[in-house]
């Protein structure tokens, strides 16, 4: 893999904002998304799920649902093989396969409100939910364990007898709902503290939020008489479903070709897989199409949310704003199964400074929710909201400016982190100097109960596998194949750098993504990784189409291929001055017989850095907070398709915005949510929000011959904490829960 | 590669019970008969079917999208006699004799409708789905009002839910959009 980079005026779309590819289908309503895929002779497959939170299942009784006119098949957790104990990595998540299988449909125990039991395909949608009815479970309910704090005390009820704590110091010998302790430690934090002027201690909270993608699961499943089965899935990885699925049905992957559709957002929340199995195993019982489609209740019960936490944070810094210590515990909600975000959590938590001393000791544990997913930037927004927030105290107790305390202690290339790792390029110094430049951070605030708020943040993003194939047509168009599920306009950007590299116009190139047969393994869309990636991949792919190219001129002139030259479309020898051929004819002589590989594995990635500056406005009355103006600012690297990044950037923006102000599960003690609808679970609207002004710094790095970093998830982290030392600033109180609603506001204020 | 996959199952169904299912469903559904995207269409309705599903699973319409199915999210906005509504929240029998406008219904193969013309040119869409929702409830405003101040676009759009986007791009797609219609209209004094 080339780490040189390509040098500016080598970028001709790269950098520009053409029109993305799929935006016509879009807009018109051509797209096919997983819930609109549909097949001749289609059953309509519905999932039976759990009504507790936390019981053994006694005994399932399918037989009646069976007889039921219209109803072709139930299915039950026997009817998927054993699974093997065995964890893969999943984007910034993890998937074990034996809780996934007990996750799609449930075994023993249903673990919380919504858990899947049973699954059945009938003729119709409606005739398909009247027949879960008919489902007999018996169960022995079990005391729900619902608080996090609660759930790591010995005193309460486990929900994996199996499970014992994998801690720093080995493997506990009870079983706990503590699945694993990790402690990152640097320096002498005794010593830190003890050279402290000023300590700041506090505990905050948040709960689950959703990511709220709009189009819920859908998987459509057909089974071939040659054993392949198809499954038409809106995923964010085809190959990751396809292992998924291979695994939960012990079934080949060469027999199993996942089709990734048109995808309505995902945000993490769909790498895991909920529905596919339960389609497959429909479709072979019934030997006809089966399509599974969650409702929204479905989702918002069923699927993976962000973790909700409890955080302790103790900051300790001298009078002259240099910190000396920080310890944080941080516990995080898995949910039903282990693998909650608390490693990247504790990794963003300080990871835009530089700590000389410092202790972080996460703990995932297990609740009786649904089991996590990742969700944009997984665990940050939440240690975020901590870390940020007594920074920004302990800048005022010092006296300090806050983005004067944070330039202190900004953490810069080279900066060891409190899990040992070193900083690459990470250009938060830069981000701050935008910030105190910016005339969002000088202009007077207008009113009165109003007040600005800054806060910053780094994410690590992702690098992994990607393949892309390019086939030269004889006109001298090619096409673009990648492995990578397209989420927001990754086929046009990942063409963008084709494009640039094989020096033809961008409409030259028609890029698609296609189905697991079509090409080598791609790991998901996820961890900001695409655009960069995929990219470099395209970029390979382009250079081995060249070479390839070269080859052929060489022989066709009789000159040694040393001597081929290609700029600006035309191919040249330096052996002779007559000779030229464009892309376009030497396309048409080799009858379009030309294909270039590019397989990647990036290792060397870098993160990206962020920072978010806002204006709020409180009524004191009413507790009701109005953002009046934000600004967020990000490092880029190279911001390939701008108007991308922009999107990214605001679309980030505006959910940590619904992290900060409205979202969140609620929940009665019994572990039954009571919003799993769009209205009672309240998402931004363009009344709530205003504009975003998104400042792009672009401080390149060489994982992508451009220098893109990954930009996708960054921008959600720093909005919540941003939010919170603007309302300090307008209230002089600190909002240590999130959501921050009006009733906590007015709670703080004394109103209630 | 699809077509591929469809004759497979059509060989693989029984045809006897799939048709008796389809006579099965026949006897109970009535006709409705109504204009949709400017054409005359009857079709089948179960009572109990919403508007949202006869337009998906009856008419092949998948352009309108189900987001919560409870009215919250506006992805399956259409016109009813020039009403915006959610057509997850009307039965397929309440349109009979009304005119229908969907998504589908503002483009043709060769031309984009402007409003749809400006979502491409502003980049008004990142995943899509809430798309079709957003462009049948910008014409909707667009038709009553033709220079829709920001905070009047805000207001009207915020029956519809973007994910992705933070709306920013989609308030300015809807500016563009007005732009290029009002130009539209000059040109056509």
């Amino acid at each position: 893999m080339s780490k040189k980079m390509i040098e500016r005026d080598k970028h001709i779309s790269v950098g520009t904002r053409p029109e993305r590819m799929d935006a016509k289908d879009k807009v018109t309503g051509h797209a096919l998304y997983g819930t609109d895929i549909s097949l001749p002779g289609l059953l309509h497959g519905r999932v039976l799920r759990s009504p507790h939170a936390h019981a053994r299942i006694v005994s399932i009784d399918t037989s009646k649902a069976e007889a039921l006119p219209g109803v072709f098949a139930v299915v039950i957790a026997n009817d998927l093989p054993e699974a093997d104990d065995r964890t893969e990595k999943a984007g910034e998540s993890t998937i074990n396969y034996k809780f996934l299988r007990d996750n799609n449909l449930a075994s023993d125990k249903v673990l919380y409100v919504g858990h899947a039991v049973a699954a059945l395909a009938a003729k119709s949608p409606d005739v398909a939910q009247t027949a879960l009815e008919s489902i007999e479970v018996e169960y022995e309910i079990l005391e729900p364990v619902l608080d996090v704090r609660h759930a790591m005390s010995d005193q309460t009820q486990v929900l994996h007898e199996q499970i014992r704590t994998d801690g720093p110091d080995g493997s506990g010998d009870t079983p706990s709902n503590i699945a694993q302790h990790i402690r990152h430690v640097k320096g002498d934090l005794n010593k830190g503290f003890s050279d402290a002027d000023v300590i700041v201690e506090r505990e905050f909270t948040t709960v689950p939020v959703h990511q709220s993608y709009l189009e819920s699961h859908a998987a459509t499943a057909v089974w071939s008489m040659d054993g392949t089965l198809t499954i038409y899935s809106s995923t964010q990885g085809a190959f990751l479903a396809r292992n998924q699925v291979s695994e939960l049905l012990q079934y080949p992957m060469a027999k199993i070709k996942v089709i990734p559709t048109e995808v309505g957002g995902a945000f993490g929340g769909k790498n895991p897989t909920y529905v596919e199995a339960p389609a497959a195993l429909l479709a072979r019982k019934t030997g006809r199409p089966v399509r599974v489609v969650m409702s929204r209740e479905e989702v918002i019960l069923g699927t993976g949310p962000g973790s909700g936490t409890a955080i302790k944070v103790k900051v300790g810094a001298t009078k002259l704003g240099k910190i000396t210590a920080v310890q944080a515990e941080l516990c995080y909600e898995a949910g039903a199964y282990p693998g909650s975000p608390v490693h990247p959590g504790a990794m963003a938590m300080f990871a835009a400074y530089d700590i000389p001393n410092g202790q972080i000791d996460g703990y995932d544990v297990l609740v009786n929710k649904p089991r996590v997913a990742a969700y944009r930037a997984p665990g940050a927004p939440q240690s975020a909201f901590a870390c940020e927030q007594i920074i920004d105290e302990v800048a005022q107790n010092l006296g300090m400016d806050g983005v004067e305390f944070r330039m202190k202690n900004a953490a810069s290339e080279g900066t060891v982190r409190l899990d040992g790792s070193l900083h690459k390029s990470i250009a938060i110094k830069e981000i701050l100097g935008v910030i105190e430049d910016h005339p969002h951070y000088n202009e007077p605030i207008e009113g009165p109960n109003q007040g600005r708020g800054v806060a910053i943040g780094f994410w690590d993003n992702w690098g992994a596998r990607s393949s892309v194939e390019i086939n030269v047509n004889s006109d001298g168009t090619v096409n673009l194949i990648s492995g990578s599920v397209d989420l927001t306009g990754s086929r046009t950007t990942v063409a963008m750098q084709a494009a640039d590299v094989l020096e033809i116009p961008f409409d030259n190139v028609k890029s698609s993504m296609v189905d697991t047969d079509s090409i080598s393994y791609t790991d998901t869309s996820a961890g900001s990784r695409t655009t960069m990636a995929t990219g470099l991949a395209a970029v390979e792919a382009a250079r081995d189409v060249l070479a390839k190219l070269k080859v052929e001129v060489a022989d066709m002139w009789n000159v040694s291929l040393d001597s081929v030259i290609y700029s600006q479309g035309v191919f040249g020898t330096t052996e002779s001055n007559s000779e030229s051929i464009t892309f376009a004819d030497l396309a048409a002589k080799l009858s379009g017989q030309i294909n270039g590989h590019g397989n990647v594995n990036v290792e060397n990635w870098a993160g990206a850095g962020g920072g978010t500056i806002v204006d709020v406005e409180v009524d004191p009355e009413t507790g009701q907070v109005k953002v009046l103006r934000c600004t967020a600012i990000q490092n880029a690297g190279k911001a390939i398709h701008p108007g991308h990044v922009e999107g990214q950037m605001q679309g980030g923006v505006v959910q940590g915005i619904g992290w900060a102000l409205y979202e969140g599960y609620q929940y009665d003690e019994l572990g039954h949510v009571l919003n799993a609808n769009l209205l009672d679970y309240k998402l931004p609207t363009s009344l709530d929000v205003p504009s975003v002004e998104a400042v792009i710094i672009e401080k390149p790095f060489p994982s992508n011959p451009y220098g893109a970093r990954g930009v996708g998830e960054t921008p959600i982290i720093s909005p919540a904490p941003a939010i919170a030392n603007a309302i300090q600033q307008a209230l002089g109180k600190r909002i240590d829960q999130l959501p921050m609603t009006p009733t906590r506001l007015l709670e703080k204020i004394g109103v209630i | 590669m699809y077509l591929q996959d469809v004759a497979l199952i059509l060989q693989l169904i029984e045809l006897d019970t799939y048709l008796e299912e389809v006579n099965e469903n026949m006897s109970k559904k009535q006709v409705v008969s109504s204009t949709i995207n400017g054409q005359q269409v009857e079709f089948l309705t179960e009572p109990q079917q919403s508007l949202l599903e006869c337009l998906r699973d009856t008419l092949g319409l998948t352009g309108s999208k189900e987001g919560c199915n409870d009215g919250n999210c506006g992805a399956c906005s259409v016109l009813i006699d020039d009403r915006l509504v959610n057509a997850c929240l009307m039965l397929g029998m309440e349109i009979d004799g009304k005119d229908v406008v969907t998504v589908e219904g503002l483009s043709n193969i060769h031309e984009l409708h402007p409003i749809q013309e400006a979502f491409v040119l502003e980049d008004g869409l990142q995943c899509g789905y809430c798309t079709p929702g957003f462009i049948v409830a910008t014409k909707a405003l667009l038709d009553k009002n033709a220079n829709p101040t920001e905070d009047e676009i805000r207001f009207w759009l915020a029956g519809n839910l973007c994910r992705c986007t933070g709306y920013d791009k989609i308030v300015r797609s809807v500016r563009l959009a007005s732009q290029l219609m009002n130009d539209a209209n000059e040109d056509l004094q």
